[in-house]
C-alpha cells in the first residue's frame, strides 16, 4: 500500500513541493490536500495585477482542480486543518474530516500582521494576503472614495497602487522616513517616492498610527502626535508574521518559524514544514524564490533521494508597479569601510548603486535602469572578484560588449511589440504572457514555452529583465549553482572535477559515479561529457559517436534541408592553384549547388547529400586537404593578413605564423568553437582583437590578445602579453587553449569564461607560472598526438559507414 | 492486416542511434535504444521537417538536430510544451532481425 502525504495548506510553496514530488516519484505517495481559502492554489504574488486591474483571479491561478483530479490528489478547499495528532499520526479539519498520514508536509503561510491599536478590528481594516482581500479592495473602491495603506514597503506600494487604479485617492502612512527601507537606499527611496507623488499618491512619512477611528466602519486614522487623516479604507501592509499556530499547538518546536533543519524536516521528523511558515537557520522568508528553493529540498525528500540540503537563500527585490523599475540586493547601505560605486542621472531618472567590499558586490540597488539587475545579483551571489572590470562595471554588462541592445534598458518602457528574441521571433508580449497565462518563474520555463532566448541566448538578459520585472520578488533567478542538466542535480565543474579526481574514464563510469537520474543522459549532458573526457584522458577515452551533435559525427554542417556542407583546411588561408583546382572538380562531380568563400578564408560546399560524402572526402585526401572543422566544437581557422613577405607595413611574417598555429591547433576539440588570427601589424587586417586567440605582430615582437569574439556578443580581445619569438606565440597559445580546455564549461566561448575566471586569473596561469604553462603546452601536445587524425581521411577509407549508406527497402 | 517487412537486422542499427531507410513512401528513421528497443518514425520533425534521424536519442526520445524539438519515440510526439507530431510505424525485432509495419 502507498504511504499518505498529507499537506496543510494549499499555497505556493506547498503545492510546488508536491509537484517537485510528483516529477521525481510520481507513484510513491496518496496525497491528500488541505486549504484554508475556497480556491485551488494561485499565484499569491499576481495578487498586485488583480487589485490593478491588469489581470483577473482565473488569470492567475496555477494548478487548477483538473491538476489535483488528474494526479489523484485529494483536494479540500475552504477546510483548514484544526489540528495535528502526531501520537496517531493524523489531521482533523475544521468540518471534522480526519485523515491519517504516514508524511505530513506543513505550508501553513503567514498571516499578515495587524497592528494591536484601538480600532483594528473595524469593518474597512484588511489586510493584503489573499484573494478575499483583494476582493473587498475592489469591493470598496466601488462605494469609496478615500484609502490609507499602513506601510510603505513592497507590499504596501503595491497595495496602494492598486487603490489608486481603481480610482480610490490613496494616502500611504509609513513609519520611517524613507519608503521601503528594507530594500532601498535614501537616495533610491526618494526617486520611488517622487515618481510615485507624479502620478498622485499620497505619503505621511515617520507617521506612527495610535488609532483606527470610527464606529460601525472606518472612518480614519489618529496618530501619535495627534493628528488625524480621513479613510474610509484602511490596508494595512507592516509585515507579515509565520503562521505557527497549528504547529505549536501540535508540540512542534517554533521560534518566529516553524524551525527546520537543512533537509525542511521539523523536530518531527515525519513533518516537513515549507515557505514562509518556516524558520531556518534563524532565517524566515517572505519571497517566493527561497520557498521554491525550499519546495526542491522537501520535496527531493519526501521521493527518498535524500541528497538535497538547503543551504539558505539570497534574496532579490523588484518593485511590481507597471512603469517603475527598482531593483535591489544584498546589503545595499554601506558599512564602515565598504567602497559604493555610484551612477546618477537625473534627468534620465536613472540611479544606480553597488556597495563593494574587497572587490566584491555585497549589495545592488537600482532605479530607473535595472536591466543588469540579474548581472549584478549573479556576481554577489558567485562573489566574484570585478577588480578586472570595475572600471565599467556600472554602466552594466551590455559595456562588456553586446548584440546591440544597448538603449533598451529599461523593460518595463518597451511595448508590447517589441521583439526581444531575434532568432525566434518573439516580442515582450508574447513573454508576458506567457509568464502570466502558464504561471512561468524561471529563465529555463519561459525558454521551453516562448522559445525567447533559447536559440544564440543574446538576449537572455533581456528575458531575464522581462521575467523579473513581470514576477516581481517571485523571480526565481538562476541558482548559482546551477545543474549541468535536468539529468543531474552537479554542475558542470563539479562533473569535471569528479572525472579528474574520481579518474571516470567512460560515460558510464561518470553516470553511475554521479548517479545520473535518467538512464542514458540526453542531448545536452552527453555531449558534455564525451567532451570532458575527451579532454582528460585523450590517450584511453574512446570517443562515442552517439554522443555528439549530428554535426560533430557526420563531420559537416547540417543544412535547413538536411543536407551538409563541407569546409576543406586551408592552413592560414593560403592555397595554390592545383589545390583550388581540386575543389572545383570536386564541385563539378558532386554536383554542388552552391559554393561560398567563408568569413575565416576557405571555401564552403553547400547542399552535399549525406551519402556523398565519403566519396567526396576521398577526393579531397588525395588532393592533401584534412577536414576544416567547420563543424565542431573544435578549433576552426587561422585568420591571417599578407604580412611582411608582401605588405609594406607588415612586421613580421603573419601568415607564416598562422600557418604553424594551424598546424600545431587543428583537430583539437574544444569546449566550444575556437578561432584565431595573426595580424601583421597593428591595422589590424585579420581583426585579431575579435578572435579567441589573436596575434598581433609588432617590430618588436608579437602581442597576444584573448577571449575576443565576433559573433553573437562582440568582445575586444584583452591583452594577455607580448613575446619576442614565434616560438613563445606557439607556446602560449598552446598553454591557453589547454587551459580552456580544461576548466572552461562545455558550450562556453573563451569571452565568457575569460569574464568569468577573470584575465588575472588567466595571467596567473600562463604568465607568472612558467611551469605551469611549459605543463599545459605539454599536455596540448600530448592531445593533439590523438586529436590530429583526419576524420575525413578515416571515413573515406570506410570508417563508421553505416552512418552514411541508407538501408533500402526493396519490393 | 499484417504486412511485416524484413528491414534490417539489429546490428546494423547502432546502440542509442538510427539508420535511414529510404522507402517508396519516403524516408523513414529506425531507433535503436540503450535497452534494444527498435522505433520507426518518419524521418521529419513536426516542427520544421528536420531529419529526426540525425539527431540524438535519449530514453526513449530524440532530440531533432535543427532546433532540439523532443520527440516520443512510442508516440511520435513532441514533448511539452513543444506541440506536434510524426508518423510512427509498427516495428518489431525477432531473433535479431527488425521487420517493419507499412
Amino acid at each position: 500500500m502507498k504511504e499518505r502525504l498529507v499537506l496543510v495548506g494549499n499555497g505556493m510553496a506547498g503545492v510546488r513541493t508536491l509537484e517537485e514530488l510528483l516529477k521525481l516519484a510520481p507513484e510513491e505517495y496518496e496525497i491528500t490536500v488541505f486549504g484554508a481559502e475556497p480556491y485551488p492554489n494561485y499565484n499569491r504574488i499576481m495578487l498586485s495585477p488583480v487589485l490593478a486591474g491588469e489581470k483577473t483571479i482565473d488569470d492567475i491561478i496555477l494548478n487548477d482542480r483538473n491538476w489535483y483530479e488528474e494526479h489523484g490528489i485529494t483536494l479540500h478547499t475552504g477546510d483548514p486543518v484544526v489540528e495535528i495528532d502526531r501520537v496517531n499520526r493524523k489531521v482533523v479539519s475544521r468540518s471534522g474530516l480526519e485523515v491519517p498520514y504516514d508524511r505530513l508536509l506543513l505550508a501553513t503561510g503567514s498571516n499578515p500582521f495587524i497592528i494591536p491599536v484601538p480600532g483594528s478590528d473595524l469593518p474597512g481594516v484588511l489586510g493584503f494576503r489573499d484573494i478575499a482581500d483583494v476582493d473587498a479592495m475592489l469591493e470598496a473602491s466601488k462605494k469609496y472614495k478615500k484609502a490609507a495603506v499602513i506601510g510603505g514597503g513592497l507590499l504596501g506600494l503595491e497595495a496602494a497602487n492598486g487603490l489608486m487604479q481603481n480610482g480610490m485617492e490613496v494616502t500611504v502612512v509609513h513609519l520611517m522616513d524613507i519608503l521601503m527601507e528594507r530594500q532601498l537606499d535614501r537616495t533610491a527611496a526618494q526617486l520611488l517616492k517622487r515618481s510615485l507623488e507624479e502620478r498622485g499618491m499620497k505619503f505621511l512619512m515617520e507617521a506612527q498610527t495610535a488609532e483606527v477611528l470610527g464606529e460601525e466602519r472606518v472612518t480614519g486614522l489618529r496618530f501619535a502626535d495627534g493628528s488625524e487623516l480621513e479613510a474610509d479604507l484602511v490596508v494595512m501592509a507592516v509585515g507579515i508574521r509565520p503562521n505557527i499556530e497549528l504547529a505549536q499547538k501540535a508540540g512542534l518546536y517554533c521560534e518566529r518559524g516553524v524551525v527546520v533543519n537543512d533537509t525542511m524536516q521539523t523536530y518531527d521528523p515525519r513533518i516537513y514544514a515549507v515557505g514562509e511558515c518556516v524558520q531556518h537557520r534563524g532565517q524566515t522568508y517572505g519571497l517566493v524564490a527561497p520557498l521554491f528553493e525550499q519546495a526542491k529540498v522537501a520535496a527531493n525528500h519526501l521521493a527518498r533521494i535524500g541528497i538535497a540540503r538547503y543551504e539558505g537563500s539570497v534574496t532579490s527585490t523588484k518593485l511590481k508597479v507597471t512603469g517603475i523599475d527598482l531593483f535591489s540586493a544584498g546589503e545595499f547601505n554601506e558599512q564602515p569601510g565598504d567602497e559604493t560605486l555610484v551612477l546618477q542621472d537625473p534627468a534620465r531618472g536613472v540611479y544606480k548603486k553597488l556597495v563593494v567590499r574587497d572587490d566584491r558586490i555585497k549589495g545592488a540597488v537600482l532605479y530607473g535602469d535595472t536591466i543588469d539587475g540579474t548581472w549584478y545579483f549573479q556576481l554577489l551571489r558567485e562573489g566574484t572578484d570585478i577588480s578586472d572590470f570595475r572600471n565599467t562595471i556600472l554602466f552594466g554588462q551590455h559595456d562588456l560588449g553586446d548584440a546591440g541592445h544597448g538603449d533598451e534598458t529599461r523593460v518595463a518602457a518597451l511595448s508590447d511589440d517589441a521583439e526581444i528574441c531575434g532568432c525566434n521571433g518573439v516580442t515582450k508580449g508574447q513573454i508576458v504572457d506567457a509568464i502570466q497565462t502558464q504561471g512561468l518563474f524561471t529563465l529555463d520555463e519561459v525558454r521551453a514555452h516562448t522559445k525567447a532566448s533559447a536559440s544564440c541566448g543574446s538576449c537572455t538578459g533581456l528575458v531575464e529583465a522581462i521575467l523579473a520585472s513581470t514576477v516581481g520578488e517571485g523571480y526565481e533567478a538562476q541558482p548559482s549553482k546551477k545543474p549541468m542538466c535536468g539529468c543531474t542535480d552537479y554542475s558542470h565543474d563539479e562533473v569535471i572535477k569528479a572525472i579528474k579526481e574520481q579518474e571516470l574514464k567512460s560515460l558510464r563510469a561518470v553516470m553511475d559515479f554521479l548517479e545520473w537520474k535518467t538512464p542514458d543522459g540526453c542531448a545536452s549532458c552527453r555531449p558534455a561529457l564525451n567532451y570532458y573526457l575527451l579532454a582528460y584522458w585523450p590517450e584511453e577515452y574512446h570517443d562515442d559517436p552517439q554522443s555528439r551533435f549530428i554535426n560533430e559525427r557526420a563531420h559537416g554542417n547540417i543544412q535547413k534541408d538536411g543536407t551538409y556542407s563541407v569546409v576543406p583546411r586551408m592552413f592560414g588561408g593560403l592555397c595554390t592553384p592545383d589545390q583550388l583546382r581540386a575543389i572545383a572538380d570536386v564541385a563539378d562531380k558532386y554536383q554542388v549547388p552552391e559554393m561560398k568563400v567563408t568569413g575565416g578564408q576557405r571555401i564552403d560546399l553547400f547542399g552535399v547529400k549525406k551519402e556523398d560524402l565519403p566519396a567526396m572526402w576521398k577526393d579531397l585526401t588525395d588532393a592533401g586537404f584534412v577536414s576544416g572543422h567547420a563543424y565542431g566544437k573544435a578549433l576552426r581557422t587561422v585568420k591571417t593578413c599578407a604580412g611582411k613577405k608582401w605588405c609594406r607595413f607588415g612586421t613580421q611574417d603573419s601568415t607564416g605564423l598562422g600557418v604553424k598555429l594551424e598546424e600545431l591547433t587543428w583537430g583539437s576539440w574544444m569546449p566550444h568553437k575556437f578561432k584565431l588570427a595573426v595580424s601583421g601589424c597593428p591595422r589590424n587586417c585579420a581583426e585579431a582583437t575579435i578572435k579567441d586567440f589573436g596575434v598581433v605582430c609588432v617590430d618588436s615582437g608579437y602581442e597576444l590578445h584573448v577571449g575576443g569574439n565576433g559573433g553573437i556578443k562582440v568582445r575586444v580581445t584583452d591583452l594577455l602579453c607580448k613575446v619576442e619569438t614565434e616560438e613563445e606565440v606557439l607556446e602560449y597559445c598552446g598553454a591557453f587553449i589547454q587551459l580552456y580546455r580544461e576548466e572552461a564549461h562545455y558550450l562556453e566561448r573563451t569571452a565568457p569564461w575569460v569574464e568569468r575566471v577573470g584575465l588575472s586569473y588567466i595571467k596567473e596561469r600562463i604568465l607568472e607560472d612558467e611551469e605551469g604553462r611549459r605543463a599545459l603546452y605539454d599536455r596540448f601536445k600530448v592531445s593533439q598526438k590523438y586529436a590530429q587524425v583526419d576524420p575525413w581521411k578515416e571515413r573515406a577509407e570506410g570508417g563508421q559507414a553505416h552512418e552514411f549508406r541508407p538501408l533500402k527497402l526493396t519490393a | 492486416m499484417s504486412n511485416w517487412k524484413e528491414v534490417a537486422n539489429l546490428e546494423e542499427i547502432p546502440k542509442l542511434g538510427s539508420r535511414v531507410l529510404e522507402t517508396d513512401q519516403g524516408r523513414i528513421a529506425l531507433f535503436r535504444t540503450s535497452d534494444d528497443e527498435v522505433f520507426a518514425l518518419r524521418d521529419a520533425c513536426p516542427h520544421k521537417q528536420g531529419p529526426l534521424s540525425q539527431g540524438i536519442v535519449a530514453g526513449h526520445t530524440v532530440t531533432c538536430p535543427l532546433h532540439n524539438w523532443k520527440i516520443d519515440l512510442e508516440s511520435g510526439e513532441a514533448l511539452a510544451p513543444d506541440e506536434g507530431c510524426t508518423n510512427v510505424y509498427p516495428v518489431k525485432v525477432e531473433s535479431g532481425v527488425v521487420f517493419l509495419q507499412l
